[in-house]
C-alpha cells in the first residue's frame, strides 16, 4: 500500500524531470552555456600553461585544483567518519575517547 | 541527437536499477547495482567522457560492491 | 569453517595479478596527463588491489598493509595535496599555484611535476581510505573478513 502512495508521488517528478529534460541543450552544441565561457580558454592555453595535453588533467589539477583538493578531504572526512561511527575492535588504530562524548 | 547505442546502455540502466529494487536478495541486489555501474560506464564510453567512465568502473562495479557486500556481512541479507 | 581463506588456487591467482593491478595503478597515474587517468583512479585500483589481497589471504596473513598503515596513507594524501600547496604559498605564487616551485625546467614542465605531486597525493589519500572503510566494515569479529 505504502509503496503504491510512494509511487503515486514519485509520478510528477518525474514529468517534471521529463518536462525539464527536453529543455537541456543537444549534445555537442558549441553554442550553450557550458562551451561559451571559460572552456574556449582552456582548449586553446591548458597545453601551453600547465603542460597537459589532457584537458581533464589540466583542469582537474591545474585551474581547479582547489577543487580537488576539497575532494580528497570529503573522502578523508568519509574515511574518518567511519573510523568514529563504526568504531575500532582490538588492534586497529585507538578508539576515541567514550568518556568525554 | 543521442544514437542507438546510448539509448540501449541507457534502457538497461533503467531495468538494472528496477531489478535491484524489486529484488528480495540484498546480495543480487548488490550484484544488479554492480551491473547498472557497469552500463552507466559504458554509457559514459559512448558519450565520449572516458575519465568519468573508468572513474565509474572502478568505483562503482568495485568498490561499491565490495563495501556492500561487507556490509551485508555485519547486518542481514533478507529484506525483512 | 577453519580454512575459508589460503586457497591455492587463489592464492596463485592473486600472485600474477597484483603486481599488475600496481603497475597499472602506477600508469593510470603517471600517465593520466595524456589519456583518461589520474590521482583517483589509480588510488582506486591501488586500493581495489589490496582488498582483494585482503579478501584472498584473510585477516591474520595481511602482510602488504596493515589497518594502521592505511590510516596514516589516509592522512599522508591530504597533507600532501596541502604541502606542495603551502610550498608554492612559500615560493611567492598563490596557493596551488606550483608553477613557482624552484626547479630547474620550463614553466610548464614544472607545473606538470607539481601536477604529478598532488595526484600522487590524491591517489595515497583515496587509496588508504578506501582500504580502512573496507578494514572497519569487515572487523565482525576476529577470524573473518
Amino acid at each position: 500500500m505504502i509503496e503504491r502512495v510512494g509511487l503515486l508521488l514519485l509520478a510528477p517528478g518525474f514529468v517534471v524531470l521529463l518536462q525539464a529534460a527536453a529543455d537541456l541543450p543537444r549534445v555537442g552544441d558549441g553554442a550553450s552555456a557550458t562551451f561559451t565561457h571559460v572552456a574556449a580558454h582552456y582548449i586553446d592555453h591548458a597545453h601551453e600553461q600547465t603542460g597537459a595535453p589532457n584537458f581533464v588533467t589540466a583542469v582537474l589539477a591545474d585551474y581547479r585544483g582547489f577543487d580537488t583538493f576539497g575532494e580528497l578531504i570529503v573522502i578523508f572526512t568519509a574515511g574518518v567518519g567511519c573510523l568514529l561511527i563504526l568504531g575500532t575492535k582490538d588492534d586497529g588504530p585507538p578508539p576515541p575517547d567514550e568518556g568525554k562524548a | 541527437m543521442i544514437d542507438a547505442l546510448a539509448l540501449l546502455f541507457l534502457v538497461l540502466m533503467v531495468v538494472c536499477a528496477a531489478a535491484a529494487l524489486r529484488v528480495k536478495d540484498l546480495l543480487a541486489a548488490v550484484t544488479i547495482f554492480g551491473a547498472f555501474s557497469f552500463f552507466s560506464a559504458a554509457f559514459f564510453v559512448v558519450q565520449d567522457a572516458l575519465d568519468v567512465a573508468f572513474t565509474e568502473a572502478a568505483v562503482g562495479a568495485v568498490i561499491t560492491t565490495v563495501f556492500f557486500v561487507s556490509a551485508i556481512r555485519r547486518t542481514t541479507r533478507r529484506v525483512r | 569453517m577453519k580454512s575459508r581463506f589460503g586457497s591455492p588456487l587463489l592464492d596463485a591467482a592473486i600472485r600474477l595479478l597484483v603486481p599488475f593491478m600496481w603497475l597499472f595503478a602506477t600508469y593510470v597515474l603517471i600517465h593520466g596527463h595524456d589519456s583518461p587517468g589520474g590521482g583517483f583512479q589509480a588510488g582506486v585500483i591501488l586500493a581495489a588491489s589490496i582488498i582483494l589481497l585482503r579478501l584472498v589471504r584473510g585477516r591474520d596473513r595481511v602482510s602488504a598493509l596493515t589497518s594502521h598503515d592505511a590510516l596514516m596513507l589516509a592522512c599522508i594524501g591530504p597533507l600532501l595535496y596541502g604541502g606542495i600547496g603551502f610550498a608554492s604559498l612559500l615560493f611567492g605564487g598563490n596557493f596551488l599555484d606550483y608553477g613557482v616551485l624552484p626547479l630547474p625546467m620550463e614553466p610548464a614542465e614544472v607545473r606538470v611535476i607539481g601536477t604529478l605531486g598532488i595526484e600522487a597525493g590524491v591517489m595515497v589519500g583515496v587509496a588508504g581510505v578506501l582500504v580502512l572503510i573496507f578494514d572497519i566494515l569487515a572487523w565482525v569479529d576476529n577470524d573473518t573478513v
